[in-house]
């Protein structure tokens, strides 16, 4: 008698590497998006709601034309609202750190300046593929992030060197948010099968220009930069914390309990 | 909260308070440097700071959505709108403090409850398409009360207006939009846009406020020019605006007393409950207490935040002062 | 430390090159820096200006409205002020 087998295999072979790669990039920034959204209306200044509207919006739309040219590559139909509304946890391939709660206004700047540090990076060199569409997508979104990044490193240095709470809040905030940095400048097989696409981004060589502008900024805030220790992983691959449910919970509710309704 | 009694306005030198009306009759602009009656400037900030407050207040009920909406460029679309009314709170109080008072004194006043905001914004947000609603009808009434306020004679509270104006447009128009697609949808996204209008139709009427009899400022903000039009005719004008758009995507009023009356050419309509009007100004709306809640937070959460900012260019000022 | 709004600040934008810098309104800020990107935020994020001034209100100097007479009124009746008291002889091009 022969027993059926339940042996399968150890991680999933990638069938659209481009696909999966431009998930990446959108799921990043409309899950960073969504979560700075979440200010609107409760933010500690009225000049600063504006601000992080402004953020949002650039995020959302970002995150929006990304998942659009995803779909557009994965030729199965699937527009950004489909990928956006109708894909679960498994299927989001962002970065841990993006999903992680706004926290309060020292976490979310902190971790808006660590993204956008990197951020930066990324998009200059994915402006310079020769695919298309993607460096187009990137130059614009290289203008919003860098205007990002100027607030958000603003933002740091004035919490750093600000009161003894905003110091503490914000050195808090670094602690907590540092394992989870190293995630975004993993390298797999998917970032090696598009380079044949013209996409290289070189994730080194931005990991330690990145540690050099963090130590910088960090170092002018007073704040201490935390010793490395173990790193989070894992959302590159379907893998999240139990955030992203609850959050995308929120987010897909309406578009989920009418499927196939336009809005 | 019982607001705190004003002192005595002093008596104005008539012969100012006549060259001022002449001034405001012939169509000029007051500017902040300009003498004015005491009067005018009370209630200006009263005026200008109750319109600041309700765009900030306004902010919540659609903010409450933007996490749910369901498509992307829903979301952005509902963001910018969000994001244009704290703009537009932020253009009419700085327009305000041109009369001499503080921001922080402003804020003060609407977390304390002692300033007023509009009505409309104490209800509460229940489906998506209460989002197609206020954005239709909310946008729609402010639109018809600030087109005549884009004239008014004070002239930072005209030119706040003209901006606002510009914006105002598109909130209007997205509303609509998101109406008309679900009025044209599913049976249920139909049902769920009936149901908002159902729902918010009376409360905007009444964010025209009572008829003029019983509004004790009308007459004298009409004279100064800060007020153009009548409740009763501008809320009519909203009427007659909205019905047909209603009628164009088969949407029905919650109101079996409206009808068309051909000879003033005017939609009229039934009684409003004016009883729940004057409940939800004096705080018993459904939403007053989570509305001043939330503001409350914000502010209180961002203390140490404003703080933060005023320590670091503190020390940052006196830095370059050594180092000069 | 009192709480504050953050002091006021009066910001001017440039609709496009060539074109003077306008009176747009105010914001609240720190320090110049948060000033001029706050003053990009509110009035200059639809693309409405290419470039931005921001001031402390507490430098802005303004006339007295009460100095209008003898500050801006005697120039209406000096013609020689205005360039069409100047006659030039026909048939020559002044530029």
């Amino acid at each position: 008698m022969t027993v059926p087998s339940v042996a399968g295999k150890r991680e999933e072979e990638i069938a659209n590497p481009l696909f999966e790669y431009l998930l990446r990039l959108g799921d990043d920034r409309l899950v960073l998006g969504h979560r700075m959204s979440e200010w609107c209306g409760h933010g500690p200044i009225l000049e600063e709601d504006i601000a992080m509207a402004n953020i949002a919006l650039d995020l959302v739309g970002q995150g929006s034309s990304l998942l659009q040219l995803a779909g557009v590559t994965e030729g199965a139909g699937r527009d950004e609202d489909a990928l956006a509304y109708f894909r679960g946890e498994p299927e989001f391939r962002n970065a841990q750190l993006v999903e992680l709660p706004k926290g309060d206004f020292a976490f979310t700047m902190v971790r808006q300046f660590l993204f956008d540090a990197y951020s930066v990076l990324q998009l200059d060199a994915l402006q310079k593929s020769t695919f298309a569409q993607l460096a187009g997508l990137a130059s614009k979104a290289l203008k919003e992030d860098s205007y990002h990044l100027r607030h958000s490193s603003d933002w740091v240095l004035r919490l750093g060197d600000g009161t003894e709470e905003s110091h503490a809040r914000a050195q808090t905030a670094l602690d907590e948010l540092w394992r989870f940095t190293g995630e975004l400048f993993e390298s797999d097989a998917v970032d090696e099968a598009v380079r044949d696409k013209g996409i290289v981004v070189d994730q080194a060589a931005i990991q330690s220009r990145w540690q050099q502008v963090v130590a910088d900024v960090t170092r002018r805030a007073t704040l201490t930069l935390p010793t490395a220790g173990a790193a989070a992983t894992g959302g590159r691959r379907g893998r999240h914390t139990e955030f992203l449910g609850h959050m995308l919970a929120e987010m897909q509710i309406v578009a989920r309990s009418h499927p196939g309704a336009k809005w | 909260m019982e607001p705190l009694p004003t002192p005595p306005i002093p008596a104005d030198d008539p012969a100012l308070v006549a060259a001022f009306e002449a001034r405001i009759a012939a169509g000029e602009s007051i500017e902040p440097k300009d003498w004015m009656p005491e009067r005018y400037r009370r209630q200006l900030t009263r005026m200008m700071s109750q319109h600041a407050h309700s765009e900030i207040v306004g902010m919540l009920p659609e903010g409450n959505w933007i996490t749910r909406a369901p498509s992307l460029r829903r979301k952005m679309c509902l963001i910018a709108k969000v994001q244009d009314e704290a703009g537009h709170g932020l253009y009419i109080y700085c327009g305000t403090e041109t009369l001499g008072v503080d921001r922080h004194d402003l804020v003060q006043q609407l977390l304390d409850g002692t300033a007023k905001y509009s009505s409309i914004f104490n209800y509460p947000t229940l489906t998506w398409a209460d989002i197609g609603c206020i954005g239709w009808l909310v946008d729609g009434a402010a639109i018809v009360n600030q087109t005549v306020l884009a004239k008014a004679s004070y002239g930072p509270y005209a030119r706040a207006m003209v901006r606002i104006c510009k914006e105002e447009n598109f909130h209007k128009r997205q509303g609509y939009e998101i109406v008309a697609t679900l009025a044209s949808g599913t049976p249920a996204q139909k049902a769920m846009v009936q149901d908002a209008l159902n729902r918010w139709w009376w409360p905007s009427l009444m964010m025209f406020g009572p008829s003029d009899k019983e509004s004790p400022n009308s007459a004298e903000l009409l004279k100064w020019r800060v007020k153009r039009k009548t409740n009763d005719e501008l809320r009519q004008r909203f009427v007659n605006l909205t019905v047909p758009q209603a009628q164009a995507v088969g949407l029905s009023f919650p109101d079996p007393d409206l009808r068309y009356d051909a000879a003033s050419e005017d939609w009229k309509f039934g009684a409003i409950d004016w009883d729940e009007f004057f409940a939800v100004i004096k705080g018993n709306g459904p939403c007053n207490h989570e509305r001043l809640a939330a503001r409350r937070k914000a502010h209180d959460d961002g203390l140490w935040v404003r703080e933060a900012a005023m320590a670091y260019a503190a020390k940052h000022t006196a830095r370059n002062t050594e180092a000069a | 430390m009192a709480d504050t709004q953050l002091p006021l600040w009066e910001v001017f934008t440039q609709a496009g090159h060539g074109a003077p810098h306008e009176h747009a309104g105010s914001v609240h800020a720190a320090d110049a820096e948060q000033a001029m990107q706050n003053a990009r935020d509110v009035y200059a994020r639809r693309g409405e200006a290419v470039s931005l001034w921001v001031v402390p209100s507490s430098a802005i100097i303004a006339s007295a409205p009460g100095d209008a007479g003898p500050f801006f009124d005697p120039g209406n009746d000096k013609a020689y002020r205005h360039p069409q008291f100047y006659k030039v002889p026909r048939g020559v091009k002044v530029f």
